[in-house]
């Protein structure tokens, strides 16, 4: 007998929005000690079917029909109570946001003694010493020291552990796990999927793993579902889903994750003289410490960057949080002052620029944004923002709009869009207007920071075609910022790759993703989900 | 705009609020072409409680004046008063908190140390100082309240922007050469339009409780009858006709409240993302 | 932690001195210069006497001169003389700020407790009779002129009811001592405290309320329903903690009304505070009196200020460690 058992659930949406139902007739089973992969792209209902697992549904989405059987009763027709005491105890849950996950005003190890004191177990002694227990398992250096600790003494890493230890205090049943991983950067990712798969074998537990990365679930995954829109289109065993997909559009979501290989052909060679000259950056931040006093936090974002980039080729500047790629590209296109190095563009140095000077020139590199919904202004027609720029630099605005639409047309969006608002437009579509605003300039460079992230992995594929294809005819030089080691092989033709403002390997982006030289670019690779899958896919495809 | 209707219209209290400011409003308009009499004038025995001479049915004033026409003129007076003050003070705070969110640095500090000082000055306080160091005109007064009322003005406007700004829709704008008075004025704000409008609603309500309470402390200017100086008259006969008092502090409290109704459905209307509740 | 309460008491200090220049330039923005309002005020015209008082409190002197002289008097527990009363500034304020203390303190412990009592209650069910009851009566009270409430509650509770006095401060003439004093006292205390408490009552149950909806929204509450935590549980030790932050913040902001609210109270009750000398010095135009208040009224803000400053450190470790 299964575990867990989900029967034709569906869930309500309230009246009003784009349709009836966020989750209809989804039915699946979960048995003991199993992974189940729940993955689907935004909007597709994947964490409303674990909320309703929980009994978590937001306000105003409430399980239409269907039952969700577990431990012998409908979890559907308990009452808040009774659900309450299968919470935490029988079902545990983690979040995708470890950062808003524990409450700001109470150390952690209280938090995880919350645990046992709402269900009336142990001692407030005993608990204290769990804890201590818990947190060792997870992992957590110095683990009394820990406890005592408030969330904001703690990285997104180690919250994430606490959180971790906190579902499974009680050594529930069953496993919840939200996209626990997606705002880790890869190899905290890594060290958290081993963790996870480590408890589930060690408690036998069931897990339920949403994830919207098809890396991650053939990773870890016993069984796959996927979901679209509210429905369940294909489910199955792992190694069946991944290798011999049925539904066309699990074969679209595989063909669109991109495949880890590098660009090997035409690399432009390098020339004496080069578009972009980095010679030496620096740049530290420091924070806190006053006018009272106190020892600031010096971070050091950038030490000793140099580097060339040739016309018409695409560099990519690869690296975890903190890393300070961010810092690299906001330096270039002036977004950041550094407190020494230089910038040549075609000889000139754009560090130096001041004032009018550089606000002239600052048409000579623009960028690409990473988060569409909030990188263009809101309240302006899509015309204007499209236009304004030229206008600044001194374009007639009737030669200006001509401008305009032709890129738009280039980016495959029509002239009408011109007189549209962004809430009118899908994220997709806004990253094209993103890409047609910093094209419009005709710029000499382009830095394209984090420019495929926040998107599907299907619009994203759609977007790397783009940049591909414009990078092709328009003979774009590009720098690519990017944590996602797969996306940088699609594009670049070189890699950087940066670790704490430092780089520790450059190189032809083909060799350094199949033979690189360095440690952390070697552990960067290793940590990097479903690579055994993908050699699989590649065997099996031949 | 049916959209804005809609949203308005679901919160009941704000189509009340509505409602009664709008019989405030036509009676401050037309109520004086409608009631010939001059609120200053005596025109009956002194203290004749409310409804006995249909002619004066809210009865006469310590002077034997006529309490409806007072009360007409004072609505008058309060909503003059409330309005061209918030809309001073808006031209104080809006430019203070747009420059102090928007550029980082000295002119952040400085303004908001500026903000902050006269925020920590008891208000009240220092519009009786200021009332005592002007003289007690119509244009004092105003000018007076809204010297004391712009700094939670430049804070809103100033968090708002500060929040903004980070937004790369700025940053976009930076890279392609605009100039930032461009990028503050076109892009920043009219995202910042909102919570001004729905705070402006809220700080007429405060100015006309502010005014009412300086020419209750009798700071207001003599000349003029208000709502505040009719209780603050009153007073003294507290004992013997308690209507005198009741009846303009009713009609403030309605005033105020349909400001404050009217702000909280703006605040449905304009700010959707916090009734998260019909995603 | 020893930074930050010494960061906030130098600023503190600057600010008042910020208040002390103000204050000078106030007098200075005034028609005529101080020592003709002074003359005007007793009556004199006599040249000679206005040379002889602008020679005695320094308005021969520069204007930066006379400036560090104002602010040297204030140093020294000088804040000018009344000429309508004959003493000096100080020794009026000094007689009646123990009055204004007790009300502001009384008002603001009552409105912060019972506000935010009240703003929980109607934030834990959004929408029931609880919320609307609670909602409305919050609104009508933010919508009351304060000295309108004053007098109506005075007029009920003390002319038509007789349960409270109306007047005053004690019972003049009665001579309690001890106990009975303090009794006594406390029942004078009753209605200009709690009508000077129930605005912000009102003020601090409606961002209580605010600030708990938002709170409920953010993900620790929903980790803390995924332990299996009881719901009263959760809005005590998760959501109310959390939903204090900013409201301890606005307690600090509203301070300054509380105390300026003082003047109406202290005007309608005849409390004999400080307020109430402010109301008397504007009918008879003693300037000095009405600065002296201000200045120590902008004090009494900034002391609320730091008060919530410290609370804020309790609440939030963020604060009580990083620094």
């Amino acid at each position: 007998m299964s575990l867990l058992s989900v029967t034709n659930l569906t869930i309500a949406l309230p009246k009003g929005a784009d349709r009836p139902h966020a989750v209809k007739d989804i039915s699946f089973d979960l048995n003991h000690g199993e992974m189940l992969c729940i993955v689907g792209e935004s909007g597709s209902g994947k964490s409303m079917s674990a909320n309703a697992v929980m009994g978590l549904l937001a306000e105003g989405l409430s399980v239409a029909r269907g039952s969700i059987t577990f431990d012998g009763q409908d979890l559907v027709r308990l009452s808040e109570a009774q659900m309450r005491t299968l919470r935490g105890r029988r079902i545990g849950m983690i979040f995708q946001e470890p950062l808003t996950a524990l409450n700001p005003l109470m150390p952690v190890g209280r938090q995880i003694e919350e645990v046992f004191e709402a269900h009336g177990m142990l001692t407030p002694a005993a608990r204290r010493d769990r804890v201590i227990d818990l947190l060792t398992e997870v992992g957590l250096p110095d683990p009394s020291a820990s406890a005592r600790a408030y969330p904001f003494q703690m990285s997104g890493g180690q919250r994430q552990r606490v959180v971790i230890a906190m579902a499974l205090a009680l050594e529930p049943a069953i496993l919840i796990a939200d996209e626990p991983t997606t705002a880790l950067d890869v190899t905290t990712q890594a060290q958290i999927l081993r963790l996870l798969d480590d408890l589930r074998r060690r408690h036998d537990m069931g897990v339920v793993f949403i994830t919207h990365d098809l890396g991650v679930v053939a990773d870890i995954a016993d069984r796959v579902l996927v979901m679209q829109s509210g429905v369940i289109v294909e489910q199955g065993a792992a190694s069946d889903v991944l290798l011999r997909p049925q539904h066309p559009y699990t074969q679209a979501l595989l063909d669109a994750i991109p495949q880890l290989k590098g660009m090997t052909d035409d690399a432009p060679v390098p020339t004496a003289a080069p578009l972009l000259q980095v010679k030496g950056l620096h740049k530290q931040f420091r924070s806190g410490g006053g006018w009272l006093g106190g020892k600031p936090r010096v971070v050091t974002a950038l030490d000793d960057i140099s580097f060339d980039l040739q016309a018409g080729e695409t560099i990519g500047i690869v690296g975890e949080s903190g890393s300070g790629k961010s810092t690299l590209g906001r330096a270039i296109v002036r977004l950041q002052d550094v407190d020494r190095g230089q910038v040549l563009l075609n000889g000139r140095d754009m560090a130096a620029l001041r004032g009018e000077a550089l606000r002239h020139d600052r048409k000579r590199v623009q960028m690409i944004f990473q988060d569409p919904y909030s990188s263009l202004p809101p309240r302006q027609s899509i015309g204007k923002t499209l236009t304004e720029g030229q206008v600044a630099h001194g374009t007639p605005i009737a030669q200006a709009r001509d401008r305009a639409a032709a890129i738009l047309d280039r980016v495959g969006l029509d002239a009408g869009s011109m007189s549209r608002f962004p809430h009118e437009f899908s994220g997709g579509q806004r990253q094209r207007i993103g890409i047609a605003r910093a094209l419009v300039l005709d710029p000499e460079l382009i830095v394209a920071d984090e420019a495929v992230s926040a998107l599907d992995v299907s619009v994203q594929a759609q977007v790397l075609d783009l940049l591909a294809g414009l990078k092709r005819d328009l003979n774009l030089s590009m720098l690519f910022i990017t944590h996602d080691l797969r996306v940088a092989g699609q594009i670049c033709d070189w890699l950087i790759v940066m670790q704490k403002g430092r780089i520790v390997e450059t190189g032809d982006a083909a060799r350094i993703l199949n033979m690189p030289s360095s440690d952390y670019a070697r552990g960067l690779l290793a940590a990097l989900p479903g690579r055994d899958f993908e050699t699989a896919r590649a065997a099996a495809r031949v | 705009m049916n959209k804005f209707w809609s949203r308005y219209a679901r919160n009941r209290g704000a189509v009340i609020g509505l409602v009664l400011l709008g019989v405030v409003v036509v009676m401050a308009v037309l109520g004086p072409f409608l009631t010939a009499q001059d609120p200053w004038r005596m025109v009956q025995r002194p203290f004749l409680p409310p409804f006995q001479d249909s002619a004066l049915p809210l009865g006469t004033d310590a002077l034997g004046r006529d309490v409806l026409s007072q009360l007409i003129h004072g609505a008058r007076v309060s909503l003059l008063i409330g309005l061209v003050s918030t809309l001073a003070a808006l031209a104080i705070g809006v430019p203070v908190g747009a420059v102090a969110g928007y550029f980082p640095g000295w002119p952040n500090d400085l303004l908001m140390r500026f903000t902050e000082f006269f925020q920590t000055i008891p208000s009240f306080a220092l519009a009786i100082v200021l009332l005592m160091i002007f003289q007690p005109q119509l244009h004092f007064v105003v000018l007076s309240i809204a010297l004391v009322s712009w700094p939670p003005v430049a804070r809103l406007v100033r968090g708002e922007v500060l929040s903004l700004r980070r937004r790369e829709f700025v940053e976009a704008g930076i890279v392609q050469g605009l100039r930032h008075r461009h990028i503050l004025i076109h892009h920043v704000m009219p995202n910042v339009l909102a919570p001004i409008i729905i705070l402006a609603s809220l700080m007429v309500a405060t100015a006309i409780l502010l005014e009412s309470s300086l020419s209750f402390l009798g700071l207001s200017d003599p000349n003029v009858m208000s709502w505040g100086y009719m209780i603050g008259a009153a007073r003294t006969a507290l004992r013997t006709a308690w209507w005198l008092s009741f009846i303009p502090g009713i009609a403030i409290v309605f005033t105020v409240l349909a400001l404050n109704l009217v702000g909280e459905g703006l605040n449905d209307a304009l700010n959707p993302k916090l009734n998260r509740g019909d995603a | 932690m020893a930074r930050f309460i010494l960061g906030r008491l130098v600023k503190a200090a600057l600010t008042l001195l910020a208040i002390l220049v103000l204050n000078f330039f106030l007098i200075h923005a005034a028609p005529g210069d101080p020592a003709m309002i002074m003359m005007a005020e007793t009556g004199s015209s006599d040249p000679q006497v206005l040379a002889d008082m602008r020679a005695r409190f320094g308005l021969d002197q520069s204007l930066p001169m006379q400036l560090a002289l104002y602010i040297k008097g204030y140093l020294t527990l000088d804040m000018g003389w009344s000429f309508r009363r004959d003493v000096p500034v100080f020794d009026l304020i000094a007689d009646r700020l123990p009055a204004t203390l007790l009300l502001t303190m009384t008002a603001f412990a009552i409105s912060l407790g019972l506000g935010v009592l009240a703003g929980a209650l109607a934030a834990r069910r959004q929408g029931g009779w609880g919320d609307t009851i609670i909602s409305t009566v919050a609104l009508l009270f933010y919508a009351t002129p304060l000295f309108w409430m004053a007098l109506m509650a005075s007029l009920l509770f003390s002319v038509g009811l007789g349960w409270l006095p109306g007047f005053g401060y004690e019972t003049v003439g009665a001579n309690y001592t001890g106990l009975a004093r303090m009794g006594d006292i406390a029942l004078h205390l009753i209605l200009p405290a709690t009508t000077l408490g129930l605005f912000f009552t009102a003020v601090y149950a409606r961002m209580t309320r605010a600030s708990m909806l938002e709170v409920n929204r953010l993900d620790f509450v929903k980790t803390a329903r995924a332990k299996g935590l009881r719901p009263s549980v959760i809005t005590r030790r998760h959501v109310l903690r959390n939903a204090l932050l900013p409201i301890i913040t606005l307690a600090g902001l509203q301070a300054g009304q509380l105390v300026g609210g003082a003047v109406l109270t202290e005007t309608v009750f005849a409390w004999p505070g400080i307020g109430r000398l402010m109301f008397e010095a504007i009918a008879q135009r003693d300037y000095n009196i009405i600065l002296g208040v201000f200045f120590v009224s902008a004090a009494l803000v900034l002391l609320f200020n730091l008060i919530t400053d410290l609370l804020y450190m309790v609440v939030d470790p963020r604060i009580r460690l990083q620094s």
